[in-house]
């Protein structure tokens, strides 16, 4: 490990940028229909990505055998997602495009992605919903019956597609729908409540996975001809997110471990619209849709620890600034700007609430506008959901809102047929570095996880499998002995600590140098900091935790100890990633980078690159590799939504 | 504020189970319900006890995990909410709180409040579904659909799986859960193939599984958090009625001779 110099090949097919992925599905290898039957993958992670891939592939002939944590596939946490899906379809004539969604894309993540794999994406955008409107999924309609858009952050076109609040919800469950299908027709083989501890690599390939099933507490070795990780993002490192309790980063950072290069892990998303911190217990953040901003302006009073209630502040005290720092996207600027402005406006006291930790989110206007009807149709589900954590009423008071973590553009590096570094691993959705560059726009998660799932795997797999003898891959390999029995080991060192924290307490002690150190606004001095502490941290976590119970049975705390020692190692690469990215780009913002007015700077003759980082061995360093992006499109400008 | 706590405990599915009594000091009006347990569970990890067992994950009323009854109702007390989206400002400073897991023949208990729901997994697997394998689909726009059928289907689809319905009904049904389905998939034209097959399947499903049939108590309906319809159920009966007519008329057509 360490030794051979890794193939950081992105594979990128040649010709017009038009043309590439064509070009290429031609060019890839097919394996015979007969043949899929021969073949077994594994796919991890049943959310969008997973369960379409495992459909999708099912279909196809493969014998597939997926895995998620929780009690049904269809828990998964793209479930929460809730405003909505980009597509290219132009349905409203409104000047939409390919071409468009690529470019939006390419800028909103502030040019640090791969032009061919966001090319593809627009593309492939349009076949997704004809896809899920054909499995049932019940879009909002206009009265002609033809399908609903609204426009969503960082576009000025309406192409998103939505079900009311709950649009990751309804793709979910129709992706969980062709999953269930596929496990009827026997093609697909599902094991619940199992986690997937360790990844299994043989002569250099991806052979098989260890897994725990958390009701028996079993811990086995699953082998295949090829191994797909759909395991979502990492955004619970910080302990608060908009994540749901059980996400973590195991699979992925596993993998690493076992020789998968991580790209840009440093690359994480802050999301504008959350409802604010109450208290110490509070154990997960909530979103409140980005569609909101569509009819919810934002301000702040214009004077400092300004204590009146929200209707006494007249309209020449309000400042609406992102209406007047960004006149032509206003309240709809991307993610990052709009999180970097609210904080700006906290910091210099302006904040609102009990912890001047917030800003207005305000719909007098709209209401006024359109009426409380129109707007309970919109938002409905979302207002009552605001109301019910909150217990304030926003169809009378402004709501408050701030930044929380919602997502990690950062993940396993992946070339264009979205394989790891380790041959025979695949990674998809969220788990990937691949499309989003430093900053993703709204309603592009959903596309990009199930573009993956749907339509390029199923391609890109048997390109692999081709060349290929199915079968091959035991259990009693040694290499899978030796990684189970590091599973079993790992477990046992949890279980005998004499301790008295408890992980949680741990947990959010990492949370915390991770939100102060490396999340809205980080320097070279807070990113030492943290990297002095986080070792710190970890080795008193592993001295001092308390893991009750048996390795045997359900042990919710057991789950969530070897994910917090897997955070706790992590932590310190996505710090290492921040301080050696000597630049501001999207959600990554160094203070030391910025233009006068405060906005990010970005370093193009030096940084336009893919930090990957391999993994070298306990206490070592990791190793820097970079894949330098290539611009052949579009002109790397100044980011402006001004 | 402060809270008094009965908690179902159960080692596993053998286990015959007891409630044990937790009190809760110095909790806020603010937590959630679940971040009120997750308090009780670190001090008793910190006592050296085993915390609680329950299911949670989204924590936003999403993801239908958390399947807890609080005093007798599944959900706790309010229309339209799951237990994640309970607040304890609900509740009263000095209240005794029962908590309990779901219960049903249909969902065995894992441990404590953790229940095993995988039979609504095999429901939907009996038909749940439009067979549309990926890349088959016309123009999304090719079939329109009226926003009012469109809107109704939503109403359906809106189910999270939680099992509230089976929880609340005296006769443990899985009527509701089954009707969401069977009504989202339904009213739309992409489901109009495979509608008679698909109802016959589920609801067949649905017996085998050991859930007790509909007598129209409507506990389902005030339990749901998604709060979805009886006339989902009124409508499934409908369909399997002529479903069967429909299916016995097909195998009377097989079995003339010639």
């Amino acid at each position: 490990m360490g030794s051979v110099a890794m193939d950081l090949k992105a594979r990128i097919p040649s010709g017009p940028l038009e043309q590439k992925w064509d070009r290429h599905k031609f060019e890839l290898k097919l394996v015979n229909p007969t043949n899929k039957r021969k073949y077994t993958v594994i796919v991890v992670g049943s959310g969008l990505a997973g369960a379409s891939a495992a459909a999708s592939l099912g279909e196809l002939g493969y014998q597939v055998k997926c895995y998620c944590f929780q009690d049904s596939p269809r828990r998964a946490h793209s479930i929460a997602a809730q405003g909505g899906i980009n597509a290219a379809k132009n349905y409203q004539n409104d000047g939409d495009s390919v071409f468009r969604l690529f470019y939006d894309t390419i800028k909103g993540g502030d040019f640090r992605a791969r032009e061919a794999n966001v090319y593809r994406l627009a593309q492939i955008s349009v076949d997704i919903i004809d896809q899920c409107v054909a499995q049932g999924v019940p879009f909002a309609r206009e009265y002609g019956g033809v399908l609903a858009n609204r426009s969503f952050g960082g576009a000025q076109v309406s192409r998103t597609f939505y079900a009311r609040g709950q649009t990751g919800q309804q793709l979910l469950l129709g992706a969980y729908s062709a999953l269930e299908r596929q496990i009827a027709a026997g093609t697909v083989a599902m094991f619940p409540r199992t986690e997937m501890l360790d990844l299994v690599v043989v002569d250099g390939r991806a052979t098989g996975i260890v897994v725990r099933d958390l009701v028996t507490g079993a811990i086995a070795t699953h082998c295949a001809d090829a191994v797909v990780l759909a395991t979502g993002g990492y955004g619970n490192v910080f302990y608060l997110s908009t994540n749901a309790k059980g996400s973590n980063v195991t699979a992925t950072y596993r993998a690493y471990k076992r020789g998968a290069a991580f790209g840009n892990p440093c690359y994480t998303q802050i999301h504008p619209t959350c409802i604010p911190v109450s208290g110490d217990y509070q154990s997960k953040l909530t979103l409140m849709s980005e569609s909101l901003r569509n009819d919810g302006r934002v301000w702040v009073p214009k004077s400092a620890r300004d204590r009146r209630v929200p209707g006494a502040i007249p309209e020449s005290e309000r400042d609406y600034y992102l209406e007047r720092k960004y006149p032509s996207f206003g309240n709809l600027c991307p993610r990052d700007i709009a999180s970097r402005a609210a904080k700006e406006v906290c910091d210099e006291g302006r904040g609102v609430g009990e912890t001047g930790l917030g800003v207005y989110l305000d719909f007098a206007d709209a209401i006024k506008r359109s009426g409380e009807a129109t707007i309970r149709e919109r938002y409905g589900n979302l207002f009552d959901m605001y109301q019910r954590i909150t217990g304030e009423n926003p169809y009378q008071l402004p709501m408050r809102i701030f930044p929380a973590v919602h997502y990690t553009m950062g993940g396993l590096w992946v070339d264009y047929n979205l394989m790891s570094t380790i041959p025979g691993l695949f990674v998809l959705g969220e788990a990937n570095f691949s499309d989003h560059g430093a900053n993703r726009l709204g309603a592009s998660a959903l596309m990009q996880g199930l573009a993956d799932g749907y339509f390029v795997i199923p391609y890109t797999l048997g390109n692999y499998l081709a060349g290929l003898k199915p079968g091959i891959n035991s259990p009693d390999a040694p290499e899978a002995r030796a990684a189970e029995r590091e599973t079993v080991a790992r477990i046992e060192r949890l279980l005998s600590g004499r301790g008295t924290g408890t992980v949680d307490s741990f947990h959010r002690e990492l949370g915390r140098i991770m939100w102060d150190d490396c999340g809205m606004a980080r320097s070279a001095d807070g990113l030492k900091k943290a990297l002095g502490l986080i070792p710190e941290l970890r080795d008193r976590f592993w001295h001092e935790v308390k893991v009750p119970g048996a390795g045997e049975g359900l042990n919710q705390s057991l789950e969530k100890a070897g994910r917090v020692a897997d955070f706790l190692e992590f932590g310190e690469l996505m710090c290492q990633d921040a301080l050696h990215r000597e630049e501001s780009c999207g959600g990554h913002f160094r203070v030391e980078h910025q233009t006068p007015d405060g906005e990010a700077k970005r370093d193009d003759d030096r940084y336009c690159y893919v930090a990957a980082w391999e993994y070298r061995g306990e206490g070592a360093p990791a190793r820097l590799h970079r894949e330098p992006l290539a611009f052949e499109n579009v002109k790397l400008t100044t980011r402006s939504y001004k | 504020m402060r809270i008094a706590l009965r908690v179902w405990r159960q080692r596993d599915r053998e286990d015959a189970g007891r409630f044990v009594s937790y009190q809760a000091d110095d909790v806020n009006p603010d937590m959630s319900f679940l971040e009120m347990i997750d308090v009780v569970n670190e001090r008793l990890i910190g006592q050296g006890e085993e915390p609680i067992a329950f299911d949670h994950d989204c924590r936003e009323g999403i993801c239908g995990s958390c399947s807890m009854v609080i005093n007798g109702r599944p959900h706790g007390p309010h229309q339209g909410t799951t237990t994640c989206q309970l607040h304890l400002r609900s509740f009263a400073d000095g209240d005794t709180i029962i908590v309990e897991p779901f219960r049903a023949r249909g969902f065995p208990v894992v441990r404590d409040l953790v229940v095993d729901r995988s039979a609504f997994d095999r429901i939907v697997e009996a038909g749940g579904y439009v067979s549309v394998s990926t890349g088959n689909a016309p123009d999304a726009n090719a079939i329109p659909i009226a926003k009012p059928v469109a809107e109704r289907a939503m109403d359906a689809a809106q189910c999270i799986g939680c099992g509230a319905c089976v929880a609340a009904c005296p006769n443990a049904s899985a009527m509701l859960f089954t009707a969401a389905k069977v009504s989202h998939l339904g009213l739309l034209p992409q489901g109009q193939p495979e509608r008679d097959r698909r109802v016959l399947a589920m609801v067949r499903r649905m017996d085998l599984e050991g859930f007790g049939g509909c007598t129209n108590f409507g506990e389902c309906t005030a339990a749901c958090p998604k709060e979805i319809g009886q006339w989902t159920i009124a409508r499934m009966n409908g369909d399997f009625l002529a479903a069967s007519i429909r299916d016995l008329e097909e195998m009377n057509l097989r079995d003339e001779p010639g």
